[in-house]
Order: C-alpha cells, then sequence, then structure tokens
C-alpha cells in the first residue's frame, strides 16, 4: 500500500494542560473524503487545526502528522506557511467572515496565489478566474471586481472554497461549511465539495456535529467522541452500520423522531387543515390573510420609495395541542410573518386571531390575550438580559398578568416550571451566562410557559444547538405538548426538524403560503416544486423515516 | 461578567482621578493657606517648606491655588456631564425606542450643535450671558448632550434588536419600562466611559475658558486663569505656569486612562 495523503498517528493535544484531544490516528488518501463528526467540544475542530499546525498559543501538540510521508509536526513557521494554502486548503463555517470585506473576490482568490509566489498578477487572475468557474461562479455571477457585499452567502462561501483550492491543494479541510447556510445551499455546497475531491483526487476532511451532512459527502466516517476517535466505518446512505453506543446516538439525533403524544393520524391531520376545525373545536390560533410591506430605500431624491412586499396574503391556523412547522428559506418572509403573529409589528392588511379574538386590538384586552402567545427565539445567548438572574428572567412576563403573584407565589411558579423543562429549582439564582446553549434554550422554553400560554410560537429555536441537544429539546417540547395540550407554531428552514416534530407543515416561499398539510404527506408527496426543491436539497439521512429509537 | 486582571494604564488613571477628586473635596475643607488672601510681600517666591509650589505674583500660595481650581474643574466638569447625561441619554433613548419622525427631530438638532466646534460655542454662549463658572457649565453641558445622546442612540438600537428585549415586549412592556429596566442597565457601562471621556474634555475646555477670562471669574481661582496670569510671569517665575499646566495635562491624561481601561473592562 502507498503512503497515505495524510496520516494522523497517534496525536494528543493539550490547553493548558488539560487534554483536549487524546491518541487520535487516522488516515486520508488521495481522493478520499472523510468526516469527522462529533458534538461541541468532542475536538474535531481541533483535530483540523491541528493538521494545519494552527493551534492555540496555550494548546500543545503531541505525536506525528504527516502530509505525503512528509511530518509537519516540527516544522518551522516558514515551512509551514509555505504549505497551508498550497498544499492544504482550509474553508471555516462562517462564509461572512472569512473573506475581506473591503476586497475584490477576485484579488481574494488570487492573494493565495501571490503569496505563494511564482505568478504574475495575471497569471494570479487567470487562476481565480479557472478557480471561481471551478466552484459555479461563472459569468457575471462570479466576476473578479464583484466585492463580498455583493453575494449571498452560499456564493460567499464559493468563493472561500475557491480560495482554498485555487492552488490545487492536495487536502482540503472543511470545518462546518455549510452550518450558515440555508438548505438548498447546503445541498449545492456539499455537492461542489464532493465532485471537487473526487475529479481533482483531492483528500478532504469534512469536519461536522451533523452526521446527515456528513452522510451526504464523505466516503468514510470517523466519529469523535472526548477528544478521541470511538468508531470509523465506510458511510452509507443510513448510516445504519455504527455501533458504538455514542454513534447510534448521534445518528439517533440526526434522523431524530421524538415520541408523539396521542397519535394524531395524517388523515385527521389533512382534514384538519382542510376544513379549518380539529374535532368541531375553532383553532387556538388563526392568521388570515396578513400582508406585510416594507418601504425600501429611495435611489434618488426623484424616485418613490419603494415597496417590497415581505408578506403576501399568508394564512394559517394552529389547533389546540398541535404542532405546526413553518418552513421556508431565509428571505421567505417568515420572520415577517412571525413578527406580525406575535403582535409585534402591524401588518398592513389581515388579523390575527388568537382562541377566537384579535390580537391587534391594543390596550388591555392585547395584554390579557398576550398571555396566550409566546416566543421561543434562535440565539440562546441573546434571549437573555445578561444582567438578570434566572428567576427574575422567569418572571418578566408575569407583567402581563393583572395582579403580581406575591414573592413566594413567584419563587414557587418559577420553581415549578423550572423543574418541567428539566432544570431544578436552585438554577434561579444562577445567570443565563453561566450556562451552555441547550441550558439557555431550557431557560427561553420555561419563560415561556410560565404564563401558562395556549400556543408558544419557536423561531428557528433548535437551530444553533448540537444535535444533541437539539434531540433533548426537541424531545422536552413534544413531552410538554402532549401534557399541557400547548400547541406549537415552529418557525424553521430544517425540514428534519419539521418532519420529526410537526403534525402539519406549510411551506413558505417569497412571501407567500406556497403548500400546506399533514407534514408527512407534504413530505412524501410534495405537490409545489419549491417544496420538492427543498426535499431534493434536504441530505437524505434527515429525512429517514420510521427509524426504531433503540437505546 | 468576568473579572479580569487591571491593566497598568487603568490603575494609574484610577490613581491619578482619584488624588484629584480627592483634592478637590479636601479643597472645600481645607486649604494650607487661603487661597485668595494676598500677601504682597511674599510675591513670587519659588518652591520652599512654606510654599510647596510658591507663590504668584500677588504672593497667594500656589499649592492652595492649584487645590481649589480642582475643586472648580471638577465640579465644572462633572455638572456639565451631569447635564449632558441628563438631556442626552433620555433624547437618545427616546430617538431609538419612537424611530421615525422622533428620531429625525432629535438627532438632526444634535447635528446642529454638534456642527459647532465646541470651544466656540461655549465662549459664544459665555459672551452672551456672561462670563463666569455656571454659564461654563452650561456652555460645556450643552455641547455634551449630542455626544451622550448618539451613544445612547446607536447603543440602545442595537439592544432593541436583541432578543431579550422582543422577549420583554412579549411580556407586554412598554418602550419606557423597557428603556428603564433593560437598556439603561446595559448601557452604563458605554456611558461610563463616555463619561470619563467627557469629564475629561470638561476639565480641557474649562481651563481653555478660564484661561480667555470666559470661566471662573476673579478671584475665585481656576487653573486657565492661573496660567494666563503666569504667562506673563515666565521669565521672572517659570514654574508659575509649571504647576497649574501640570495640574490639567495629570489629571486629563489620568482620566483618559481610566477611560480606556473602563472600555477594554467592559468590552465583551
Amino acid at each position: 500500500m502507498s503512503t497515505p495523503l495524510l496520516s494522523v498517528e497517534s496525536v494528543g493535544v493539550t490547553i493548558d494542560g488539560v487534554p483536549v484531544v487524546r491518541s487520535l490516528s487516522f488516515a486520508v488518501a488521495r481522493g478520499e473524503s472523510l468526516g469527522l463528526v462529533g458534538a461541541s467540544g468532542s475536538g474535531k475542530s481541533l483535530t483540523a487545526l491541528a493538521i494545519l499546525q494552527l493551534l492555540p498559543a496555550a494548546a500543545r501538540l503531541s505525536g506525528t502528522i504527516r502530509l505525503g510521508g512528509v511530518a509537519l509536526t516540527g516544522m518551522s513557521a516558514a515551512q509551514l506557511c509555505a504549505i497551508r494554502g498550497r498544499d492544504i486548503g482550509m474553508v471555516f463555517q462562517e462564509p461572512m467572515s472569512a473573506l475581506n470585506p473591503s476586497m475584490r473576490i477576485g484579488d481574494q482568490v488570487a492573494e493565495t496565489v501571490r503569496l505563494h509566489g511564482g505568478a504574475s498578477a495575471a497569471a494570479a487572475r487567470d487562476m481565480a478566474r479557472a478557480a471561481l468557474d471551478a466552484v459555479g461562479l461563472t459569468g457575471a455571477q462570479g466576476a473578479l471586481d464583484r466585492y463580498p457585499h455583493e453575494l449571498s452567502g452560499g456564493q460567499r462561501q464559493r468563493v472561500a472554497i475557491a480560495a482554498a483550492i485555487v492552488l490545487g491543494p492536495a487536502l482540503l479541510i472543511a470545518d462546518e461549511p455549510t452550518t450558515a447556510l440555508d438548505v438548498s445551499t447546503q445541498a449545492q455546497v456539499l455537492a461542489l465539495l464532493r465532485d471537487l475531491a473526487r475529479s481533482r483526487g483531492m483528500g478532504l476532511i469534512l469536519v461536522s456535529h451533523d452526521l446527515a451532512v456528513i452522510a451526504a459527502v464523505t466516503d468514510r466516517v470517523a466519529v469523535m467522541q472526548a477528544g478521541t476517535i470511538v468508531e470509523e466505518v465506510v458511510t452509507t446512505d443510513t448510516l445504519r452500520n455504527l455501533e458504538h453506543p455514542y454513534s447510534k446516538a448521534l445518528r439517533a439525533a440526526a434522523v431524530l423522531a421524538p415520541k408523539r403524544h396521542a397519535q394524531y393520524s395524517v388523515a385527521a391531520a389533512d382534514a384538519a387543515d382542510r376544513d379549518g376545525f380539529r374535532s368541531r373545536e375553532a383553532p387556538v390560533l388563526d392568521v388570515r390573510g396578513i400582508v406585510r410591506d416594507y418601504t425600501v430605500k429611495r435611489r434618488s431624491l426623484w424616485r418613490r420609495a419603494g415597496v417590497l412586499r415581505a408578506v403576501d396574503h399568508a394564512s394559517l391556523v394552529v389547533h389546540r395541542g398541535e404542532t405546526v412547522g413553518l418552513v421556508g428559506e431565509s428571505g421567505s418572509g417568515k420572520s415577517s410573518l412571525l413578527r406580525a403573529i406575535l403582535g409585534l409589528e402591524r401588518p398592513v392588511a389581515g388579523e390575527v386571531l388568537l382562541l377566537g379574538e384579535s390580537l391587534l386590538a391594543g390596550g388591555r384586552a392585547q395584554r390579557r390575550l398576550r398571555r396566550s402567545i409566546q416566543a421561543v427565539f434562535q440565539d440562546p445567548y441573546g434571549s437573555f438580559d445578561p444582567r438578570w438572574p434566572v428567576e427574575r428572567l422567569l418572571c418578566e412576563p408575569f407583567h402581563l398578568l393583572d395582579v403580581q403573584p406575591s414573592a413566594a407565589e413567584r419563587r414557587r411558579r418559577v420553581a415549578q416550571v423550572l423543574e418541567r423543562v428539566g432544570m431544578s429549582a436552585a438554577d434561579a439564582t444562577r445567570h443565563a451566562q453561566e450556562m451552555s446553549g441547550g441550558q439557555r434554550q431550557r431557560i427561553a422554553v420555561a419563560r415561556a410557559l410560565n404564563t401558562e400560554p395556549a400556543v408558544v410560537v419557536f423561531d428557528e429555536a433548535v437551530s444553533a444547538l448540537d444535535v444533541l441537544v437539539r434531540a433533548q429539546i426537541l424531545e422536552l417540547l413534544a413531552g410538554l405538548s402532549a401534557q399541557l395540550q400547548l400547541a406549537y407554531l415552529f418557525v424553521t428552514h430544517d425540514l428534519a426538524v419539521v418532519r420529526a416534530i410537526a403534525d402539519r407543515v406549510y411551506v413558505m416561499q417569497q412571501g407567500r403560503i406556497v403548500e400546506h398539510g399533514a407534514t408527512q404527506r407534504v413530505f412524501t408527496a410534495p405537490e409545489h416544486d419549491y417544496t420538492k426543491m427543498l426535499l431534493a436539497a434536504t441530505p437524505r439521512l434527515a429525512l429517514e423515516h420510521g427509524v426504531s429509537r433503540d437505546a | 461578567m468576568k473579572r479580569r486582571a487591571h491593566t497598568a494604564g487603568f490603575v494609574v488613571g484610577a490613581l491619578l482621578t482619584a488624588a484629584f477628586v480627592a483634592m478637590a473635596l479636601l479643597a472645600h475643607f481645607w486649604t494650607p493657606y487661603d487661597p485668595q488672601a494676598l500677601a504682597i510681600v511674599d510675591k513670587l517666591e519659588p518652591p520652599t517648606w512654606h510654599h510647596w509650589f510658591g507663590t504668584d505674583q500677588l504672593g497667594r500660595d500656589v499649592l492652595s491655588m492649584i487645590m481649589a481650581g480642582a475643586q472648580n474643574s471638577v465640579g465644572v466638569a462633572l455638572l456639565s456631564v451631569v447635564i449632558g447625561v441628563g438631556v442626552g441619554v433620555p433624547a437618545g433613548l427616546i430617538a431609538a425606542a419612537r424611530g421615525g419622525l422622533a428620531d429625525d427631530v432629535i438627532m438632526r438638532g444634535n447635528d446642529v450643535i454638534f456642527a459647532f466646534p465646541s470651544l466656540l460655542l461655549a465662549i459664544l454662549i459665555t459672551a452672551v450671558f456672561g462670563p463666569g463658572a455656571v454659564n461654563a457649565i452650561i456652555a460645556i453641558g450643552i455641547f455634551n448632550i449630542p455626544v451622550f445622546a448618539r451613544v445612547t442612540r446607536g447603543g440602545a438600537l442595537d439592544l432593541w434588536s436583541r432578543d431579550y428585549v422582543l422577549a420583554a415586549r412579549l411580556a407586554g412592556k412598554g418602550p419606557l419600562r423597557i428603556s428603564f429596566e433593560h437598556l439603561l442597565p446595559n448601557l452604563s457601562g458605554l456611558l461610563l466611559v463616555q463619561g470619563t471621556i467627557q469629564f475629561s474634555l470638561g476639565v480641557i475646555a474649562e481651563a481653555g475658558l478660564s484661561y480667555v477670562g470666559l470661566g471662573a471669574q476673579p478671584p475665585s481661582p481656576s487653573w486657565g486663569r492661573m496660567l494666563n496670569e503666569a504667562q506673563t510671569l515666565t521669565a521672572l517665575a517659570p514654574t508659575l505656569a509649571l504647576f497649574p499646566g501640570l495640574a490639567v495635562v495629570l489629571f486629563v491624561l489620568g482620566l483618559n486612562l481610566l477611560g480606556d481601561g473602563l472600555r477594554q473592562r467592559w468590552a465583551r
């Protein structure tokens, strides 16, 4: 057997003396792609940085890393600089910050060429052109003189990939390259990475917390836990060949199917969808013909300000105890619709009925009604006033009550709601900053439950969470909905989440609801082209059905 | 918030600032000599054991005048910051909360004030309303208003987009309540840093105004007028200009170091 392209031999990394990567060994052959998967903190990103010898200053590395048989460990800084970019390319998660905003994209791609010398400015430009063509940014779209802000997120990530491959590196490392992207863009970028690796005989290391992403691209999967590889298998479509308990847990999280409450059949869901009634009960949330316009900034003093219709006559209903998904990509208008539903911004037309009353009435009636609709937001880090302890945060919705509860009553209710979301009463005195993302999202759920609402709206509430934590939160939510007869409206771009938890789904595109119905029916037999496209773009594993949840 | 070790600059700045503020407070109760007492026989003495900083052309004790001048400086700068905060912060909060016309009116009004060179504006005001410490405070205070309004509006606009403010709105809280409960506490660091900077600018502005005779009026002592009077006597008594000059420089330096240190602590 010839020497592998990359071999990592019993590598360890310690940060301030604490081991974070332990006895790690793997190899990548030319033209092969390896997926490194694990929850956050499993050491997968540090492994990627270790290969590039870009570890933080406090880190100490042991073991050997060889590229094409030559040890990278122990090389001088100058030697490493020559290798990074030329022999190893790297793509990062955030396409917004990986590019220099004040530099034309052609120059950014050409920069790699120029830094490694040996090419004239004209030749570097030609190579940049070729690299941008290779990543599918052809013609006017990929014109060399465009700036990053003129490009979409997916296009920016393509530029970053072009810069990484322009010198034809033997190895490409991509760290969560699609986490910040929409589903359809994610599918395109993943396909691009796979094709580049195959057509150029390049080794590819794809780092992700999401097995579904890994399964879509790689030849082999290495599962990392607590700084070491616990299992390495050949990638199959369903990854049923994973055997280690941790790998199985990751897979279960990726194909996620929380135990659902009393069966709500597809037929019943479809009937509720068609008639607008469920068991002859009027819906708890009835959103009718919402229209929202934004004024676009005037181009000149002489022209009229333009109007952008963000939401165009969108209607939806949510029944008691039902979980409804609202999916769409960024820019589809789902956030604008959500703000109108929450009564945060007034729509141009349409009305929102909550328990049969108009939420847009304003005044005292609106305050009373507001108790019945609460929300959980996307960012577990921005959802809480950093200066407030958990107890005060949880009591904020009490402002909606006519009579403020006594201090003892507050404490009792806070303790109760904390236990309900799987935290302890002792957490009331802590601050949100001391908590992990998952714990924070539990606190956010607790805050939403505190006024005993009928509907809770989730705005991408699990998107920022690690797969394992995401699965736990969804499990918690499914349980709470059954227990409290809560209705949920899940607004998300992630079809896997909707598939896992929603009874019914609305698909939104360019401000309109283009399709709706029972989730299972919409996902297995989509009618609208946009729904079909979204489903085709979602990694197969994430949509896998009927997985037995063996522990 | 994680407490980090203070930088050397922060410590030096805090010590210098504390020393001047303490001096100003002390001067309220005690100075070595009466800073206004004339003793022509002792005029223009160099620093001695009796008069550490020497005496001026009228025989007044320079150390006592510096101390009383500190009282004047701190008072003027502090009160003008209070005016700036008192008007600018609510204006900024309203502009951010209401948006639209209110925002335009408030911010364009600020631009008008901002467009005047600060010292020129102060001279204009003191020229119209007459010189004196009170008018100096008002003049410098007016200049502080747009600074605080802008800082507050910028910070508040950022906070308005945070999810926790959304959550507060969902809890039925109005803009006023949200501004007090969520925005102000989270802007306090920013405002403290800006306050320190404006304080130091206030010290300089006060010295400048009294240097040209528009600040505190004789006989009440001020650093700016001491500098002015010492100017003509530089050849005779070089130390006379040195001490008030040093006082201004060190106090402003201390405040700026303190402001920088605070900013680093609040940069999260």
